[in-house]
């Protein structure tokens, strides 16, 4: 299979934007990669879209031109911006095509989100008992994970703050004003343990890649950033997962676990060789447990993390460099490209005042979510 | 007396002196769901028994629900009239373990591990019927 490298970058500002719609968001943030990228929407021969709350994200093509190339629409719950990440690169590992884009982009409303859940295959009395919320299902596998691992309620303030500091450095993050411990702590409490500072938030934005074959990327660019594994996995019976009615008495590990492993296959390294790394913090305790399901950390170990400051910019393996999801929301579409984003910057030494210090050169990112959904990516000089 | 009907069809046996949740069980390779579904979630067979459930168990995880559910949450209550529930994990002796509410949602009344069993709770009032719904309580 041929090389991808990641050619160009771009982001549309995550946050709330009135009555601009979601695919104009998008166009901008191709627009953006283009240029980044330093090729023309001529050059692409093909692209994949992403979006949970825009049925026709092609709908960007009116913006960018109509050049009748093939534009795919994805939809893929939480990992959807990682689908089309995976679905853009398989195009040019394959050698079919040489020049691709994804793009992510969503605008949703405020509040968790709502869906019938009959379309998730659960019961149809599981939302009339006001079960279908991802938001519960998060404060029950933190609040196992902080009873058998001893993680305690100052860790997941701490790590909601860290994202908070990081995002008052992004101008693109959703909340931009670093918050104290005890701030967060102080929260209103929504789901136990969790509390309000604690979750992201539904939100608007988009962001794009310009992914190339290695060997084109030769003519473009003398500081190529490759894309060296994307992988995606879902549930298995018995894993405790969102919108699970019931589960096994034991359970299989989260599809996180095997997503992250076939992506450390994939590119050949290990979670000792990440220099810097986006994790999906749909509250602070998805962090808390994504650390140990992507090999970061042995379970329980990120209490001590957490204290020593380990997982900030200037600790020894940054998370969450650009505030993650509790500083800058979540438009599921364009989530998991907002991390490339990230990742790229970083990699270049363009992150400015929130630069991770030691030129890093491997980058990891991961998404997870309803309905029991993981994409890991993992890029590197 | 107002009528008793359940919240839903299907999910435990009632009337009755006892009430089960009503799951199914593989043929094939003996797992067991919650509610009844037409296949096996693990291994696809199609061969899968209704099968009733322990009503009795143990926490294996809870959380609360402290703001009102939104739609297609069905409660009938306001913002206002709202109260915080619990909502927990259940392990049923080892069968299946299912998600169910808890009559409980303040950490030092409920705690994992804590032995639990089924009982029937009030879910709403409509005007000529009281819905009642399942739920699990500290023994
Ligand atoms: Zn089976």
């Amino acid at each position: 299979m041929r090389e991808v490298v990641v050619l160009g970058v771009g982001i549309h500002p995550f946050g709330r934007f009135g009555d601009k719609s979601a695919i104009e968001m998008g166009a901008e943030a191709v627009r953006m990669a283009l240029g980044d990228a330093g090729v023309t929407w001529n050059d692409v021969q093909f692209a994949f879209g992403g979006s949970f709350e825009v049925d026709n994200p092609d709908a960007v093509l009116g913006r960018l031109g109509r050049t009748g190339i093939p534009f795919m629409d994805v939809y893929n719950g939480c990992a959807t911006a990682a689908t089309a990440l995976e679905l853009t690169a398989d195009g040019i590992r394959s050698g079919k095509y040489d020049i691709g884009v994804a793009v992510g982009m969503d605008k949703h409303g405020h509040g968790a989100f709502t869906s019938d859940p009959v379309h998730y295959g659960a019961p149809s009395w599981y939302g009339d008992a006001g079960m279908f919320l991802t938001t519960k299902f998060f404060g029950m596998k933190i609040n196992r994970y902080m009873h058998d691992f001893g993680i305690s309620h100052e860790t997941l303030a701490r790590v909601a703050s860290k994202n908070y500091e990081n995002g008052s450095l992004n101008p693109n993050a959703l909340r931009r004003t670093p918050m104290s411990v005890e701030q967060i702590m102080e929260s209103r409490m929504l789901n136990y343990p969790l509390r309000q500072y604690m979750f992201c938030s539904p939100d608007e934005g988009a962001a794009a890649v310009v992914l190339c074959s290695a060997e084109k990327a030769r003519q473009l660019t003398s500081n190529p950033i490759f894309l060296r594994a994307t992988a995606l996995r879902t549930r298995k019976a018995g894993a405790y997962e969102v919108h699970s009615s019931s589960t096994f008495p034991e359970h299989e590990p989260a599809p996180t676990v095997f997503a992250s492993q076939a992506a450390y296959e994939q590119a050949g390294i290990g979670p000792e060789d990440v220099d810097i790394v986006q994790l999906q913090d749909t509250d602070s305790g998805a962090e808390i447990i994504h650390m140990a399901e992507n090999g970061f950390c042995n379970d329980g170990e990120q209490e001590q993390m957490l204290a020593d400051g380990d997982t900030r910019i200037t600790g020894r393996l940054p998370i969450n460099t650009d505030g993650g999801l509790i500083a800058n929301g979540e438009p599921i579409g364009a989530s998991g490209l907002r991390q490339i984003h990230e990742l790229v910057q970083q990699l270049r030494g363009n992150a400015g005042e929130r630069q991770v210090p030691g030129n890093p050169k491997v980058g990891y990112s991961q998404l997870y979510g309803a309905p029991g959904t993981a994409g890991v990516s993992i890029v590197s000089l | 007396m107002p009528l008793v009907v359940p919240f839903a069809e299907d999910v435990f046996t009632w009337p009755s002196d006892k009430p089960q949740l009503i799951g199914c069980k593989c043929s094939e390779c003996s797992a067991v769901f919650f509610p009844e579904q037409s296949a096996c979630g693990r291994c696809g067979s199609t061969a899968v028994e209704r099968e009733l459930l322990p009503t009795t168990g143990t926490v294996y995880s809870w959380t609360s629900q402290e703001f009102l559910p939104p739609p297609p949450y069905a409660g009938g209550e306001t913002r206002d009239t709202y109260q915080p529930m619990g909502i927990g994990l259940i392990d049923l002796e080892g069968v299946v373990m299912v998600e169910a509410r808890l009559t409980e949602c303040d950490p030092d009344r409920i705690h994992i591990g804590d032995r639990v069993e089924m009982v029937i709770v009030p879910f709403r009032s409509d005007d000529d019927k009281d819905v009642v719904t399942f739920a699990f309580k500290p023994v």
